[in-house]
């Protein structure tokens, strides 16, 4: 019954021509693509375009350094796990962010209880890390650097140019989480230096369970995924050439020109609910900033007094989807460690924000009920709390 | 039929069959309802499986079949702050607590009633077999079950008539438990056939209670005696006996007669369990107690003194008598119409009058004319 959709940072609905290009290709080109017959070539022919399209959209120096994988967390699992692996006897120290992706930080820790040496690089309250602190980790025996294009609880971007610059000369490795950034920036790794890079393609109208490593070449390391010669030896498994397609369908629609629209109309997306809940008079604040380099789609709020399970729940039985954390076993939230990085693990914020998340088919009415929602909720919770 | 749609009711769902039906039913009534499973107590395993995972699967498994919303909250501190810290003070104190009364007060029909609530929930409903009707003035009137062998007003009864405001009982009115496996399985939920849940909920289905309760509560050994000074062995801890227990004291046949032995009473300063023969032994009959923390499901005023029926305990029949109740209503002598046996401190006096539960106290102390047994 769900009405109002505010969660694309989570994942967006497949777009008319997404949908209709994967039909076509699970109807008629189910052949495997590694297979010698006209069917496989068929196949192979669909996903070498799709490849380049893709490759295209990155500027990739050829098509050959995209892999296909099943998503975001395998392709920065990928690149954290098996970076750390072929390359330890030249360091053991990684850096990264505090306010990583749970597909950053899990592998990372992993690595280390086996003895890598990772730093956390602490940000600021608008959820930005410093260029200073980033430097100062910077050591002889880094192996590899891994941060993420821009946050997807608060939109913060991150310095990728600058990094890539001081890097360029040093012997780590750079990957980039791009997941969130891919549909709304345009990527260049040779001008930004990136040596890795993951996204998904669900977070942009494609399909789940579908995403790509980039991987510059001369970064070698052995496949995560181990099994037949697929994608040159560097992941197993038939290609899902349908959802590849789809996925290519997904990019192509995605010009620089579209995705600078969609920055600045999400931007004037953010300015409009912060100005309607203000009208409403709604005691809140932004976690993040609303002006500098953010990506535009995420905006989260910390609605004063009022608990993000209540807000989320209440938001939900009024037909709204926002996000309100990940939700672990039975009734509890996991505070975000994100929120937790910003403003220390004792601020209110933790306890009470909620993340909403524009996409491709949010509209304006989508944001008048939003605010509308949050007032009256607000308003009720005052009325109980009186009650009570 | 009543237009409910606009009736928001909040159901606390366990996973159970009994609350899963409460929702089914509400919901054919055409009410907005709302399913929330709560969890009040950790117990993860060492797997780091936890069985409030596998309940909560089946609550989200009826309410997408009945088509309802759901989700869940998280009690674990309330419960630990408000219902266990109690659990154990009591049994610190030589009593025998009723968690389950607590729990109800204090977490089902409070923090529970509070997130419902904010939830713009006009009424929360529950599993419990009780029934409850509101007269022209508003007041509410708890009565038994229908299936008098399922009444669980006695658990309901610290309830306050502002509590109870906000409840609904959708299930007491059931002749039979059997009725609502029938729905259950008419409406092919998945808890159908689900086991009824027994016990407290932090000691589990199996109930090691001395297991559980020693790793909370240092245990003392001491002293088993009779009244007359006659020791007749050890005690485990005194916290592990209750007023009336005749299981697990190791007392063999005297040789005289084959009677079995009784726990009739604790001294906590000596540390002396004591015991005597015989089910009906003297020692175990009381002819009034005294009891506070006092609850009355409605503001009816009964006045000062007044006959009316009790139970002492959840498994037993009612009792004649009559309620005196100290100037400021804070204490209450209750003296029965006949002698009672095993009148336990901790344990809740819940008052009838006829089907209807008026409401209940905690028991202090129990007398025989002027002397105070059990000496806990």
């Amino acid at each position: 019954m769900q009405e109002i959709y505010l969660d694309n940072a989570a994942t967006t609905p497949m777009s008319p021509a997404v949908l209709a290009e994967m039909t076509d290709k699970m109807a008629h080109v189910y052949g495997n693509a590694s297979t010698l017959y006209g069917l496989g070539r068929e196949a192979h022919t669909v996903m070498e375009n799709s490849r380049q399209v893709i490759a295209d959209s990155i500027h990739a120096a050829n098509d050959e350094e995209i892999i296909f994988t099943s998503g975001g967390s395998e392709s920065d699992n990928t690149a954290i796990t098996q970076t750390a692996l072929a390359r330890q006897d030249l360091g053991k120290h990684i850096i990264t962010t505090a306010i990583e992706h749970e597909a950053i930080l899990k592998p990372l820790k992993a690595l280390e209880d086996q003895g890598f040496d990772v730093t956390y690089l602490p940000v600021d309250q608008q959820g930005r890390i410093s260029l200073d602190d980033f430097k100062a980790a910077l050591r002889d025996d880094t192996i590899l650097v891994s941060i993420m294009m821009g946050n997807n609880e608060v939109g913060s971007r991150m310095p990728i140019h600058e990094i890539g610059e001081i890097l360029k000369d040093h012997q780590a490795w750079f990957h980039t989480d791009a997941v969130q950034a891919y549909g709304l920036l345009d990527i260049d790794v040779q001008r930004d230096h990136i040596d890795m890079l993951s996204t998904s393609a669900h977070k942009l109208n494609g399909p789940k369970m579908m995403g790509f490593l980039y991987k510059r070449e001369g970064i070698n390391f052995p496949s995560f995924v181990k099994g037949g010669d697929q994608e040159k030896k560097r992941r197993a498994g038939t290609e899902n050439v349908p959802a590849i397609a789809g996925f290519a369908t997904a990019v192509k629609a995605l010009t620089p020109a579209v995705k600078e629209a969609r920055q600045a109309k999400y931007h004037d997306f953010k300015q409009y609910v912060v100005d309607g809940l203000t009208q409403h008079g709604v005691d809140f604040a932004v976690n993040g900033s609303l002006t500098g380099e953010n990506l535009n789609h995420v905006l989260n709020l910390w609605i004063k007094g009022v608990s993000t399970y209540v807000m989320q729940t209440n938001l939900d039985l009024a037909g709204i989807a926002v996000s309100g954390g990940s939700a672990c076993t039975a009734g509890s939230i996991e505070p975000s460690h994100v929120l937790t990085a910003m403003f220390g693990a004792d601020s209110p914020r933790i306890a009470e924000s909620i993340r909403l998340s524009f996409g491709a088919y949010t509209t304006q009415d989508d944001l008048d009920a939003f605010i509308q929602n949050v007032a009256a909720i607000v308003e009720r919770l005052k009325h109980t709390s009186e009650v009570k | 039929m009543q237009d409910n749609s606009h009736t928001r009711v909040v159901v606390g769902m366990s996973g159970g069959v009994d609350s899963s039906v409460v929702a089914l039913r509400l919901k054919q009534q055409g009410y907005d309802v709302v399913g929330v499973f709560m969890k009040n107590w950790d117990d993860t395993d060492e797997n780091g499986v936890c069985t409030a995972t596998e309940d909560y699967k089946d609550v989200a498994k009826v309410a997408a079949k009945i088509g309802i919303p759901y989700y869940s909250v998280n009690f674990e501190k309330e419960y630990w702050d408000h219902v266990f810290t109690y659990f154990l003070d009591e049994y610190k104190k030589g009593r025998t607590p009723n968690p389950d009364v607590i729990c109800n007060k204090e977490i089902k029909f409070k923090a529970f009633l509070d997130y419902a609530l904010e939830l713009g929930a006009d009424y929360i409903a529950t599993g419990h077999y009780a029934q409850l009707t509101r007269d022209a003035e508003g007041h509410n009137h708890l009565l038994r079950a229908v299936d008098q062998n399922k009444d669980q007003t006695y658990f309901l009864s610290q309830l306050s008539a502002e509590q109870l405001d906000r409840v609904m009982f959708p299930i007491g009115d059931l002749v039979k438990k059997t009725q609502v496996r029938e729905m259950a399985a008419e409406a092919g939920l998945a808890t159908a056939k689900k086991p009824d849940s027994m016990g407290i909920c932090f000691i589990g289905e199996k109930g090691q209670f001395k297991d559980f309760l020693k790793q909370y509560l240092p245990a003392k050994p001491g002293k088993m005696m009779t009244v007359d000074g006659e020791v007749k062995g050890e005690h485990a801890g005194l916290m592990y006996y209750t007023i009336g227990q005749r299981r697990g004291l190791g007392i063999g046949g005297d040789g005289v007669d084959n009677e079995p032995w009784f726990v009739i009473g604790k001294d906590l300063k000596q540390n002396i369990l004591y015991v005597g023969k015989g089910y009906h032994n003297p020692h175990l009959y009381a002819t009034h107690l005294s009891a506070s923390d006092i609850h009355w499901v409605n503001t009816i005023d009964r006045g000062q003194d007044f006959h009316c029926t009790a139970k002492f305990r959840y498994r037993q029949k009612d009792t004649g008598v009559t309620v005196h109740l100290s100037d400021d209503g804070q204490q209450v002598t209750v003296e029965f119409d006949d002698p009672a046996r095993a009148i336990t401190p901790g344990q809740a006096v819940v008052f009838y009058d006829g089907n209807e539960c008026l409401g209940s106290a905690i028991i202090d102390a129990a007398y025989n004319q002027q002397r105070e047994l059990q000496l806990v």
